[in-house]
């Protein structure tokens, strides 16, 4: 049954104009139509001769089925002819809006597809094809938060989408099990928990660490549980790299000067005040003018804003033989040398007898670190988090220096290194922090600074 | 209750709301003696006589423009654009007049018209009887437009259309005209326009669509069905104001959204449901929202393979919701 | 005096107070206008376009239509059928200054796109000739329902070539539809002069095309647009169908207060017309026909005046809408 209209879909065989038997003539009409659009006459659709009505007359059928037989003569079977042929001679191919005939939809010639490619793009689910890639370790927004309200360590789950992505319903499934509810590994645990402290690192933070395979002791290995504060250094550590992406410059400093007041104060300083005079507050001195001339050091990532900080608190890393503590001296600004030393001197014995209290670690802005008191020459210290910059005075080392006159002289030589969140600073800034660190340790001499 | 075809459900709400309301006319191409090409004003001329079926010259722009006259006076037009590809004459008065009349003029002048128009493909229309015109009038405020899908569908919803206050574009789907058959309630009753219309509830997949194409996204659902995965097929029905609640609901039960349109992709009505669900439902999406459309080329192509390669199929549907359900 | 022309607005069936009341509004119509370019020189309003040459032609015209019955679909020069289709000086104020009490839109239309409901000056926008077919579906509606209506439509001669003129024209014609177009022909569509827009060069003989009669007549004559207009209202009262009437006008002003027709019109021709100014032709036949003398003449002037500024002082003191009221008349209430 030929279209015989837009949104024509069925039609009736009104009356059959031949007989089986009859000789037709291409275009002959063989048959009225009546449909609820047209009323028409359907021509043979070659010459041939009429094998047999497949519809009678009154009997309405849908577009596209057989309704004649008819034997075209050219040697190919008797029955084949009309059903396909039929309908195209009265203007188009057979309707197939719907069923299995749309599947056999010709394909375009490839030079056709080739030289059209948006259009075929624009039709196909290319973001699917790219999303296969990523596998398991890419969720879905739903998948991460049901996970971070369901406490769920997603590397636990079997994922039954495409290449093993982990569904919504996969995570639905697990917490209808009553799986997500039993207690993790310690060590899932604690993942869990930096994952939750860091809700906007969550996605990238949680699944990295957890790839690693988590090392075995051997049999004359040594055993050494990590205690509470061990944990909170190992978090703040990973916190502080992985979300300060840390820069690091180092400047030498010519100390001599400084070496030379240490000299000829130091005795009279240990007689009237009863402890040693150390090198920390020159260094503690010079940083924070330094720091008041380039406030910016002074600061903090806060996400969307940085806060640059009014207060400027120290803070001082002060080892222990297990452990790093780093107590802050508050106002550190408003101190002299001797007020410095003594607060420093005090901060670092309450953190070897282990006395330190709340308070005293916290509140830091900036960290100086004297690495130079073990022998280090160079250091790439871990920002201390959430600051944005530490800086490490190393060891002083008599060194022979080509002076501006170009003689060679042996000077007291120190390294100042310094990491610096580079989100917050650039080098610019810190360059010219250090030179203002720099000068004002160079100028330390007898008669230039005083000590109360 | 009677079964009706899609095509006798626009004349059969036609016919009683001509007679509900003495208000409500007919005017268009061929509407008159012939009851229009497609048939859907057949033998309302014989009933209402030539004043009220009124056979329009061929003038476009003339059947919206005289229609919103009309409706300014207080009168009910039905405008018909034989075919949705001939609107454009009628572009300016639709979009500068019937839909701005009401805010340019505080609310003192109004266009109450229905202007139907059938519009798609896969019916060896060519490129000027197979176009899915709905994207050019979407983004228009003061219009509504509606797409029914079903005989029950269409009665609720031009009868809505035609006692609604402003100006409805009600396209019909040509393929849907005598294909599909349904149930129609005798009685007088009305869909609301603005209301989606869950097909086909599912777990699996959302699969957010309008006009033929749910039918074939139905058909599609079922095949789906016996590999195991469960579509839910939302029915838009009314494009212009779309239901934000139920594409968010529809979208929230599964996580997992496709939509699918005839119209062409770029700017179409599924970019605009996928920016909602964006900004809406990003936590609750489990896949990339996928869309399922007509390529971006000018117009549907008469020769057949280069027609069906145009036209969506249940085929093509399935692919795409089984892709979507795998994911 | 003489009984020949006595005979003119006496033949026409007009009275002395009628033709004074006609005067009356070519100069509210005059003055109101002139206000308004001071208004906008003056930094005070946006923009202005001006009927200044056809008060004859649209008050004339108006005169034929019966308010608060007749319909009017007028175009943006039409401040004179306004007005004697019973919109008020402040009417026309508040929308100048797009207050909120503007009864056309609220604020939200240029001035000039009239609307005004109670007048049944129906709302109109700036792509022109829309309104012919609005007019056209407005007889057809009203004569469904059996109403006494004649429906007056408008535009320029530029107009005149668009697609819906041609199409409601056609329209009116196919169902005898109670409907005048005018066709104010002032010579030129902003720029362009007729002779580059108008094949034929004449607007009224394409009402013939269209089934009805098609009329020029001279525009600057308050007495020839009123007759032409009042035959063309009866012919459409006695279901005679629609008509076409060309009105010659002049354009005084240039297109709009965004354009110096300085630039494409001689200084030559812009001074000519001041001679054919339609106010200056109904001042002098009303002082040959004895209807009005110079203290009465003066009396009108102090009273146009008046109301001009009161209309001007009292729009400018309203308030605009709030912001806000841009969100408002999306959709009716479903």
């Amino acid at each position: 049954m030929p279209q015989l209209g837009e949104s024509v879909t069925e039609g009736t065989i009104g009356k059959w104009l031949v007989n089986p038997g009859d000789q037709v003539k291409k275009y002959q009409p063989i048959a009225e139509v009546i449909t609820d659009k047209v009323n028409a006459e359907i021509p043979a659709p070659q010459d041939g001769t009429i094998v047999s009505f497949a519809v009678a007359e009154g009997v309405t059928v849908k577009v596209g089925t057989l309704i004649a037989m008819m034997e075209t003569g050219a040697g190919t079977g008797s029955a084949a002819a009309a059903q396909p042929t039929a309908p195209a001679a009265v203007g188009g191919p057979v309707r197939a809006s719907s069923g299995p005939a749309a599947a056999l939809a010709p394909a375009p010639s490839p030079g056709k597809a080739a030289a059209a490619p948006a259009p075929l793009a624009a039709a196909g689910s290319a973001t699917l094809d790219r999303a296969e890639a990523g596998g398991g370790a890419r969720y879905s927004p739903a998948v991460m938060r049901l996970a971070q309200e369901h406490g769920i360590y997603l590397n636990r789950l079997k994922g039954t989408g495409l290449g093993g992505r982990i569904t919504r319903k996969d995570v639905e499934a697990y917490i209808a099990s009553g799986a997500a509810a039993e207690p993790a590994p310690q060590a899932e645990t604690a993942l869990q928990a930096a994952a939750a402290q860091a809700p906007g690192s969550a996605q990238t933070a949680s699944p990295a660490p957890a790839a690693s395979p988590v090392p075995q002791p051997m049999a004359a290995d040594q055993v050494i549980p990590v205690d509470a504060v061990r944990r909170r250094i190992a978090e703040k550590m990973l916190q502080s790299k992985h979300e300060a992406p840390h820069a690091w410059t180092m400047m030498p400093v010519d100390v001599t000067g400084l070496v030379k007041l240490k000299e000829q104060l130091g005795e009279e300083f240990k007689r009237r005040e009863g402890i040693s005079l150390s090198y920390v507050p020159f260094f503690i001195k010079a940083v924070v003018e330094a720091l008041k001339e380039q406030p910016i050091i002074n600061s903090q990532w806060a996400g969307d804003k940085i806060i640059i900080k009014k207060e400027i608190n120290i803070s001082i890393a002060v080892a222990t033989e297990t452990a790093l503590a780093v107590p802050v001296i508050r106002n550190a600004d408003r101190l002299s040398i001797a007020g410095l030393n003594h607060a420093v001197a005090d901060l670092a014995g309450r953190a070897r007898a282990g006395k330190l209290t709340l308070d005293d670690i916290s509140g830091g802005t900036f960290t100086v670190n004297n690495t130079g008191y073990f022998g280090s020459a160079m250091s790439a210290p871990i920002i201390n988090h959430p600051q944005a910059a530490i800086l490490s005075f190393e060891a002083i080392t008599k060194t022979p220096v080509v002076m501006e006159n170009d003689a060679i002289a042996i000077r007291s030589m120190m390294n100042i290194c310094m990491s610096l969140d580079h989100r917050i600073l650039d080098g610019l800034v810190c360059g010219r922090f250090l030179q203002a660190v720099k000068s004002r340790l160079q100028g330390y001499a007898a008669g230039t600074v005083q000590l109360y | 209750m009677a079964v009706l075809n899609f095509l006798e459900a626009v004349r059969e709400t036609l016919r009683a709301e001509m007679r509900r309301d003495k208000d409500v006319w007919v005017v268009g191409e061929d509407v008159g003696k012939k009851g229009g090409v497609f048939g859907a004003t057949l033998g309302l001329f014989d009933e209402f006589g030539d004043q009220r079926v009124q056979d329009s010259p061929l003038t476009e722009s003339a059947i919206v423009g005289v229609g919103i006259g009309a409706a300014l006076y207080g009168s009910k037009p039905v405008c018909e654009i034989q075919f949705a590809d001939f609107i454009f004459p009628a572009f300016n008065q639709i979009i500068s007049e019937a839909a701005k009349m009401r805010y340019r003029s505080d609310g003192d002048w109004t266009v109450p018209m229905v202007i139907r128009a059938p519009f798609g493909g896969g019916v060896h229309g060519g490129l000027y009887h197979s176009q899915s015109v709905e994207q050019y009038f979407t983004s228009t405020a003061g219009l509504k437009v509606v797409v029914p899908s079903t005989p029950y569908d269409v009665k609720g919803l031009l009868a809505a259309a035609i006692r609604d206050p402003d100006p409805v574009l009600f396209f019909e789907h040509k393929g849907l005209y005598r294909a599909i058959k349904g149930e129609v309630p005798e009685g007088d009753y009305i869909i609301p326009i603005g209301k989606a219309d869950v097909k086909r509830d599912g777990t699996d997949i959302t699969v957010i669509t309008y006009g033929k194409a749910v039918h074939f996204c139905l058909e599609a659902a079922e095949e789906l069905a016996k590999e195991g995965h469960s579509a839910l097929v939302l029915d838009l029905r009314t494009l212009l104001p779309l239901d934000r609640e139920a594409i968010m609901t529809a979208a929230r039960k599964t996580g997992k959204v496709l939509i699918v349109h005839e119209a062409g992709k770029t700017h179409g009505i599924g970019a605009e449901v996928a920016a909602l669900i964006a900004e809406e439902c990003l936590f609750d999406l489990d896949a990339p929202v996928q869309r399922l459309c007509g390529p971006d080329i000018p117009a549907m192509p008469y020769a057949g393979p280069m027609e069906k390669f145009y036209m969506l199929s249940p085929e093509k549907c399935l692919e795409a919701m089984r892709t979507l359900a795998q994911f | 005096m003489t009984a020949n022309t006595q005979a003119r607005h006496e033949a026409l069936g007009l009275t002395r107070d009628q033709l004074l009341e006609m005067y009356y509004y070519m100069l509210l119509t005059r003055r109101i206008d002139e206000r308004l370019w001071l208004l906008q020189r003056g930094g005070k309003i946006p923009f202005v376009i001006s009927p200044q040459g056809a008060e004859a032609a649209q008050v004339g015209g108006a005169y034929a239509f019966r308010r608060n019955q007749d319909w009017f679909l007028p175009y943006y020069r039409d401040l004179g059928i306004n007005l004697v289709a019973g919109v008020t000086p402040r009417e026309i104020m508040l929308s100048a200054f797009a207050r909120r009490s503007d009864p056309s839109s609220g604020g939200k239309q240029m001035p000039n796109h009239w609307g005004n409901r109670g007048a049944n000056v129906v709302s109109g926008s700036s792509p022109v000739t829309t309104q012919l077919l609005h007019a056209v579906g407005i007889a057809q509606a009203s004569r469904m329902r059996g109403d006494d209506v004649v429906v007056y439509t408008c535009c320029g001669e530029g107009s005149a070539n668009q697609g819906d003129w041609h199409e409601a024209l056609n329209w009116a014609g196919l169902h005898n539809l109670p409907v005048i177009f005018m066709v104010q022909n002032n010579q030129y569509a902003i720029s362009v002069p007729l002779e580059k827009q108008v094949a034929g060069g004449s607007i009224a003989a394409r009402g013939k095309g269209y089934g009805m009669p098609g009329v020029q007549v001279d525009g600057t004559d308050l007495l020839a647009v009123y007759e032409a207009f009042k035959e063309a209202h009866d012919r459409a009262m006695r279901g005679e169908g629609p008509s076409l009437i060309e009105a010659l006008c002049l354009r005084i002003t240039s297109h709009s207060s965004d354009d110096d027709q300085r630039r494409y019109r001689s200084a030559e021709e812009i001074e000519a017309m001041k001679a054919g100014d339609p106010l200056t032709k109904i001042k002098h036949y009303l002082a040959e026909h004895g209807l009005l003398d110079d203290a009465g003449s003066a009396e009108i002037d102090v009273r146009v005046k008046a109301e001009v500024d009161d209309a001007t002082e009292w729009a400018e003191s309203q308030p605009y809408a709030d912001p806000e009221f841009a969100l408002s008349q999306v959709y009716g209430e479903g």
